[in-house]
């Protein structure tokens, strides 16, 4: 395993790159892949809006097609290749978009495999960008992950790190069921080690990111770097706290999460999704069903308000949940008592 | 600057991955007479625990560090001089020491360099650290089946102080070629032969552990590498019984989780503590490149015979003739010590307390001095 520092974008970049060199039946869709139709040309691929699929336009002739801003057009084209034999990887770019094509993701991809008896794939992969942070306002900033765990056959994956990234997305076009790949936006300069070689991460395999013995904290995506914000802070306090990345959330590793808490007996759930019906919520409530007599405290979770993300500079700062949230919350299922 | 009557016990670079590390605890104090080899800080990486033993002798003058910092490699954690030397020249070297600490001015050269090279169109990666032009027969360390260059870590250094040596990684292991053939010890320890004759060196000793040893053997007894192999130190080595544990071997090819290949992990040491987040994870990583699934399945296929090892080196081992030290932990729980029965007569086989399969790791002292004893080194 030869490993070096790269970001997270080049770690996606590179992750298709050797997909498509491993598999001819990969192909690149959507928005502004290649530069845009009106383009010059592989000198002018910019490689979508924030040049995560830059260069493989020029690399792969006729593999990466730049469509019309017609989301409900080119997922559904995508759906349908996936059913024909290719492995297409569609781009959303912001995840907020699914509104248009929703019916080609939650009710024909999601459900082909169910309602042919079997007989039908349907290896898609959509990748988006989520989250706020970006100053990108309420339509551009949402994190849309919890929308689609409720539905099933579709699997959700949410990395929190380069060598996540690669590995999580190499799995996600290999997969043979649609797959949304969700990619934090304020992330993509982030680097970290990841091996040169193609590798692969189950699905449904949590990572213990960080051990410790006082609390359990699950974090997704991008909260899982600012829970490890948190944790440094917390040890001057005295409190080790044990962090879960569950990599993804539909299939989830709730035994992972299960015996952490067995061990640690308080949980603490940080989701950057809004707090209703969010992934936070599901976790904390499988938990409480599953391992109440392990539990110490009540479980906390900490996510941003339930409002739309504000453009204002100064308000979405405060909308993200911050290391400080996830210190106080530690702070209060450590100090419980009934 | 340099000054000869001032030496500096710096922050060691364990493993390729090391970049820093903490003192947990110091076992010496100011004013404390220190001999070479004696052991000065407890030391904490992310990957393992370990006692760092000094290089000099003299008078320890100065504990640089706070105990529970992080120090990057390189970095000064202790001044040694005899007690002549002016307290003021040694202040002056701990204020020098500090500010590189604090500007984070410290190259990280300590450590082992990493090369590729191709063998048959295979590629082979290795970690070469001590003086190449020395004059002084190099070692060659073969690591075991699951493990990497990466597992020499408390032994290649010290015995590079004279020689150079260089660590292997071996077909389907490591940052090496995925591609094992028939995941023979037969094939590997053909790449090896290859990898000696490519790197041109004429006489090499040779240290191998566990499936390592019995490679290193049969390479020892290659026609294509008649004359050229100094000596054996074998750890823990399999072919030379038919004890061995299956169960291991195999799960530790299927295991694909934390949760599947810890217990499996932990039957490799007498410390379990040993068996760390890092640890697993870093062999999760190596388990799930691409090509890895099948090189193990291929080498599993080959090493055994239903619950038996079906590897045979005793052959190898007695046409080869050379001299032959084997290392065995006594509490080894995968090829254990039980083994060693058809090595009596023909080789010096030590057993080390408190070590598992992994006595480079546990109690890498006995390696080292095993090694010595092989080389002809004092």
């Amino acid at each position: 395993m030869a490993t070096r520092k790269i970001s997270y974008r080049e770690a996606i970049n590179e992750a298709l790159t050797q997909e498509m060199e491993r598999d001819s039946s990969v192909i690149i869709m959507g928005e502004d892949v290649a530069g845009g139709a009106g383009g010059q040309g592989e000198d002018d691929a910019w490689g979508g809006v924030l040049g995560v699929t830059k260069g493989l336009y020029g690399k792969f002739p006729g593999r990466v097609l730049d469509t019309p801003i017609t989301e409900s057009g080119y997922i559904g084209a995508a759906v349908g290749a996936a059913t024909r034999g290719l492995r297409p990887v569609a781009e959303l770019m912001f995840i907020d978009f699914a509104g248009v094509c929703l019916d080609q993701i939650m009710n024909q991809a999601a459900k082909f495999r169910y309602m042919f008896g079997g007989k039908a794939v349907t290896p898609v992969t959509i990748r988006a960008m989520y989250g706020a942070g970006l100053r990108a306002a309420a339509q551009h900033s949402q994190a849309l992950y919890p929308l689609f765990t409720h539905i099933p056959g579709l699997k959700v994956v949410v990395p929190s790190s380069p060598y996540e990234a690669k590995g999580l997305l190499a799995q996600s076009i290999r997969d043979n069921d649609p797959v949304i790949f969700f990619e934090h936006k304020a992330m993509y300069d982030v680097t970290g080690d990841v091996p040169e070689e193609s590798y692969t991460i189950p699905f449904g395999e949590a990572n213990v990111v960080r051990e410790g013995d006082d609390v359990t904290v699950v974090a997704i995506g991008r909260m899982v770097s600012v829970a490890e914000e948190a944790a440094t802070e917390l040890e001057g306090s005295g409190i080790s706290i044990e962090i879960i990345d569950p990599r993804t959330v539909s299939p989830l590793d709730l035994d992972t999460i299960l015996e952490s808490v067995e061990k640690t007996g308080r949980l603490v759930v940080v989701d950057e999704a809004s707090p209703r019906c969010n992934i936070a919520t599901d976790i904390s409530a499988q938990v409480v069903s599953e391992a109440f007599g392990d539990l110490k405290a009540p479980v906390k979770m900490v996510s941003p308000p339930h409002v739309p993300v504000p453009f204002a500079g100064s308000l979405e700062d405060l909308y993200i949940p911050s290391a400080q949230d996830i210190v106080n919350a530690v702070k209060k299922v450590s100090e419980w008592s009934k | 600057m340099t000054n000869s009557r001032i030496q500096r016990v710096t922050m060691p670079k364990w493993g390729l991955s090391m970049q820093s590390g903490k003192v947990t605890e110091w076992l010496v104090s100011e004013g404390d007479e220190l001999r070479e080899g004696q052991d000065v800080a407890e030391i904490d990486t992310d990957k393992i625990a370990a006692a760092l033993e000094s290089k000099w002798s003299g008078v320890v003058r100065a504990l640089v560090v706070e105990v529970n910092a992080d120090v990057p490699v390189g970095g000064t954690i202790v001044v040694v001089a005899s007690a002549e030397v002016p307290q003021d020249e040694i202040d002056a070297v701990v204020a020098e020491a500090k500010e590189q600490l604090a500007s984070g001015a410290i190259e990280d050269e300590v450590g082992p360099k990493v090369v590729e090279v191709d063998i048959d169109g295979r590629s082979i990666s290795y970690a070469v650290l001590g003086d190449t032009e020395s004059e002084a027969t190099p070692v060659v360390f073969v690591h075991g089946y699951g493990g990497d260059k990466n597992s020499w870590l408390f032994v290649q250094e010290p015995i590079s102080a004279d020689r150079a040596t260089y660590a292997l990684d071996l077909l389907g292991h490591g940052a090496s070629s995925k591609d094992v053939g028939d995941g023979s010890v037969t094939t590997l320890a053909s790449s090896l032969v290859g990898f000696v004759n490519e790197l041109g060196l004429p006489r090499v000793h040779l240290v191998g552990h566990s499936m390592g040893g019995a490679v290193a053997t049969v390479a020892a007894a290659d026609p294509a590498a008649a004359g050229k192999v100094a000596s054996l130190t074998l750890i823990s080595p399999i072919g030379y019984g038919p004890d061995v544990n299956a169960g291991y071997i195999r799960g530790f090819a299927e295991a694909e989780t934390r949760r599947e290949l810890k217990p499996h992990l932990q039957q490799l040491f007498t410390d379990q503590g040993l068996v760390n987040r890092q640890l697993i994870d870093d062999l999760l990583k190596y388990k799930r490149l691409d090509g890895v699934d099948a090189a193990l399945a291929s080498i599993v296929a080959a090493l055994l015979d239903g619950e038996s090892s079906s590897v045979d080196v005793t052959a190898e081992q007695a046409s080869f003739g050379g001299n032959t030290v084997a290392v065995w932990g006594a509490e080894d729980k995968v090829v254990p010590a039980s083994n060693a029965g058809s090595l009596q007569g023909r080789a010096t086989v030590h057993t080390v307390d408190g070590a598992g399969h992994m006595a480079h790791l546990e109690q890498p002292q006995a390696v080292i001095a095993a090694i010595k004893e092989a080389i002809g080194a004092t």
